[in-house]
C-alpha cells in the first residue's frame, strides 16, 4: 500500500520509512508562525515552559497583521508584546509595519516556504503553502508555543481525497471559483481530518497565485491540508523568491484515497458562497435575482495577490464604484503593493472610486477597515462568510473572486464582468 | 480522569469560532474576559444562564473556523467541564486537548440529547450518560496520550513532566 504526497512528506519529518493513515507521530518542523493575535497567547503558554528559548531562530516566523497598524490599545500591547519576544530571542524572521504583509502572502514571497517542508502556524489558512507542494496546517496557540519550543509537533497521519483537476478555466474564472466550486461539491466538513490533494493535468493552468488560493481556503472544507504536486511554476516561482534547498515528493501510484474526484475546469463558471457557509454556493448564472451590494472588499490571505489585483484593475479601470457603495481593497504585501503602484493599478482603484490600505487582515474577520452595520451586505474576496464575520450579526459576506467582487462594486448589485457593459 | 456531570446547552451543526467567540473580543486574551462574550453571536443568553459544570452538545463540525484558541478558553473559562459533538473541526479538536477542556465524539449522543438534559460524561471508558432521557451511549475515548495532556490540564504542563 503506497502513501499520499502528505504522508511521504510526515514520514520523512518523522523519520520513518512509511506511515499510515490514523498513526500518530512526532515530526520535526521546519517553520513555526504566528500572528498578533495567536502568538501572544503561545509566548504566554512558552514562558510556562521549563525552556530555554526557541528551538531556531530562524524557523520561527512573527507577522503582526491583523489588527494592525494597531487598532486600538489592547491591540498595540499585543503587538507589543510579539515585538518584545522577537526581539528577546532574536527571531530573524518578525516583520514589522512597513515590512510586514498578510502572513500567507508574505512567506512564501519571502523564500520561507518550500517544497517538502512541514509547517505549522497559529492560523487556520496556514494549510496556503500546500501550493508548493509543503504540509502546512493550522494549529492553535499552544501548539505554536510548543512547536516554538521544541521543534516538534504531534500530528495523527491523515487520509486524503484526490481530485484530479483537467481543462482549462475560462475568462474571468480563477482559483477562488476552484475552490469555491469544490466546498459547495463536498461541505465545509467534507474533507474533515483529511488531506485535499491536487493532481491533473489541468493544474498546468492555474497561477501559482490560482493555487495559493485553492490551497488556503481548504481548511473552509474542514481539511487538515491542501497540497499540490511541484510542477515547472511551482519551482520557477521558489527560484524567484527563495534561496532555500526544497524537496519534492510524488504521492505512489498505489497511494490509498478514501474519495476521488475529477473536476474539469473548462466547465466552472464564476462561484459565489452565500451567507453564511462556504459552502452555499451558487454560479453566477443561478444568480437571477438583484442582490444590492453596501461595501465591496478585494484582499486578504486568500485574494490579495497580484493576479487578483490584476484582475480587479482589467474590471474598474474606466468604471466608477457604484455610488453609495464602498470599496475597499487591500494588497496583501508591501512588495504586493508597490508592483501595483509601478503597474499603475492603485491609480485605477482610486480613480474608479476605491480606497486602498496598507496590507492587514482587517475587515476579513471583522476587526477593522471595513466592519458591516446591521443588514448590510458585503461582497469579499476573503474565505469565511459565517454570521457576524465581518460586523453586526445581521449583515451578509457574500464570498467570490476578484473579478465578481470588481464587477459587483461597479454593478451595486452581485455582477460578473461578462454582464458589465 | 474525573467525571464530567452537568446541563446541556445544545446547537447545532457548524458552529463556528467567530459566533463561540467573535474576532472583535480577540484584542484580549485574559480567559475571564472572553469567557464574558463566549458564544454570544450564536445565543445571547449562554453567558448569563451557563454555570459551572455544564455541558456544551453540538452535531456536526463544532469549531469549524479559525484557530484560535481563544474559542476553547472561552469555553473552558464560561465553567464549560465537556463539549459533545458528532465531529469536532480539527483546529478546534486539537486546541481543546491541548488547553485541557475534555471533548468528545458521539454521534447518537449528539443528536440524541435536547437543551436542558443532565448529562454525565466518563472520559476513561467513554460512556455518555443521559440522565433525563435515561439513555447510554458509547462515545470515543480518548487515545492514552491525549487523557495525559488532560490529565496534565493540557500541553505544557504534559511537556514540562516529560
Amino acid at each position: 500500500m503506497g502513501m499520499t504526497m502528505t504522508q511521504k512528506i510526515l514520514a520523512a519529518h518523522a523519520g520513518l520509512e512509511r506511515v499510515e493513515a490514523g498513526q500518530l507521530i512526532e515530526a520535526d518542523l521546519d517553520l513555526v508562525l504566528g500572528n498578533d493575535i495567536t502568538s501572544p497567547v503561545a509566548i504566554h503558554e512558552m514562558e510556562k515552559m521549563k525552556v530555554d528559548g526557541v528551538f531556531h531562530k530562524d524557523k520561527i516566523a512573527l507577522v503582526p497583521d491583523h489588527f494592525v497598524p494597531n487598532k486600538d490599545i489592547k491591540s498595540a500591547e499585543h503587538c507589543k508584546c510579539v515585538r518584545e519576544f522577537a526581539l528577546r530571542n532574536e527571531i530573524t524572521n518578525y516583520f514589522e509595519v512597513g515590512e510586514m504583509g498578510i502572513e500567507h502572502a508574505l512567506l512564501p514571497e519571502k523564500g520561507l516556504t518550500v517544497a517538502g517542508d512541514v509547517i505549522i502556524g497559529a492560523d487556520s489558512h496556514t494549510c496556503t503553502y500546500g501550493a508548493l507542494g509543503a504540509f502546512s496546517t493550522g494549529v492553535g496557540s499552544t501548539d505554536m508555543a510548543a512547536g516554538m519550543a521544541t521543534g516538534k509537533a504531534w500530528f495523527k497521519v491523515p487520509a486524503a481525497i484526490k481530485f484530479n483537476l483537467t481543462g482549462k478555466p475560462s475568462e474571468w474564472v480563477s482559483g477562488k471559483d476552484v475552490i469555491l466550486h469544490i466546498i459547495g461539491m463536498i461541505g465545509v466538513d467534507g474533507a474533515l481530518y483529511r488531506s485535499m490533494e491536487f493532481v491533473g493535468d489541468g493544474i498546468v493552468n492555474l497561477t501559482m497565485d490560482d493555487r495559493f488560493t485553492i490551497a488556503n481556503m481548504a481548511i473552509e472544507a474542514g481539511a487538515k491540508n491542501g497540497i499540490f504536486p511541484v510542477d515547472e511554476t511551482a519551482i520557477a516561482y521558489m527560484k524567484e523568491h527563495s534561496t532555500r534547498s526544497y524537496k519534492i515528493y510524488e504521492a505512489d501510484e498505489d497511494a490509498v484515497y478514501e474519495e476521488e474526484y475529477t473536476i474539469d475546469l473548462s466547465t466552472l463558471r464564476p462561484t459565489i458562497a452565500f451567507p453564511h457557509l462556504p459552502e452555499n454556493t451558487k454560479t453566477i448564472d443561478e444568480v437571477t435575482e438583484e442582490i444590492k451590494v453596501d461595501q465591496v472588499v478585494i484582499g486578504s490571505c486568500t485574494n490579495g495577490r497580484l493576479d487578483d489585483l490584476r484582475t480587479a484593475a482589467r474590471v474598474l479601470e474606466g468604471r466608477h464604484v457604484k455610488k453609495g457603495l464602498r470599496c475597499i481593497i487591500i494588497p496583501a504585501t508591501q512588495q504586493i503593493y508597490l508592483q501595483a503602484m509601478k503597474e499603475g493599478l492603485l491609480q485605477i482603484f482610486i480613480e474608479a472610486g476605491a480606497v486602498v490600505s496598507t496590507p492587514t487582515c482587517g475587515p476579513c474577520l471583522g476587526g477593522y477597515m471595513g466592519i458591516l452595520a446591521e443588514n448590510e451586505r458585503c461582497v469579499s474576496t476573503t474565505n469565511r462568510n459565517f454570521v457576524g464575520r465581518m460586523g453586526h450579526i445581521t449583515s451578509e459576506i457574500y464570498l467570490a473572486s476578484p473579478a465578481v467582487a470588481a464587477a459587483s462594486a461597479v454593478a451595486g448589485v452581485i455582477s460578473c464582468p461578462c454582464r458589465l457593459t | 480522569m474525573k467525571k464530567a456531570t452537568g446541563r446541556v446547552f445544545k446547537y447545532g451543526d457548524n458552529v463556528d469560532t467567530d459566533v463561540i467567540i467573535p474576532a472583535r473580543y480577540l484584542n484580549s486574551s485574559d480567559p475571564a474576559d472572553l469567557a464574558t462574550h463566549c458564544m454570544e453571536d450564536i445565543d445571547k443568553e449562554f453567558v448569563k444562564k451557563v454555570q459551572k459544570g455544564d455541558i456544551i452538545v453540538a452535531t456536526r463540525n463544532f469549531g469549524c473556523g479559525s484557530s484560535r484558541e481563544h474559542a476553547p478558553i472561552a469555553i473552558k473559562a464560561a465553567g464549560v467541564d465537556c463539549v459533545i459533538a458528532e465531529t469536532f473541526a480539527r483546529i478546534f479538536y486539537r486546541n481543546s486537548i491541548n488547553i485541557g477542556l475534555p471533548i468528545i465524539e458521539c454521534k447518537d449522543a449528539a443528536n440524541e440529547i435536547q437543551d436542558g438534559d443532565q448529562v454525565e460524561v466518563d472520559f476513561d471508558s467513554g460512556i455518555i450518560k443521559n440522565l433525563t432521557q435515561n439513555k447510554e451511549y458509547k462515545g470515543q475515548a480518548f487515545p492514552p496520550f491525549m487523557q495525559k495532556i488532560i490529565a496534565c490540564e493540557g500541553l505544557v504542563n504534559y511537556i514540562n513532566q516529560k
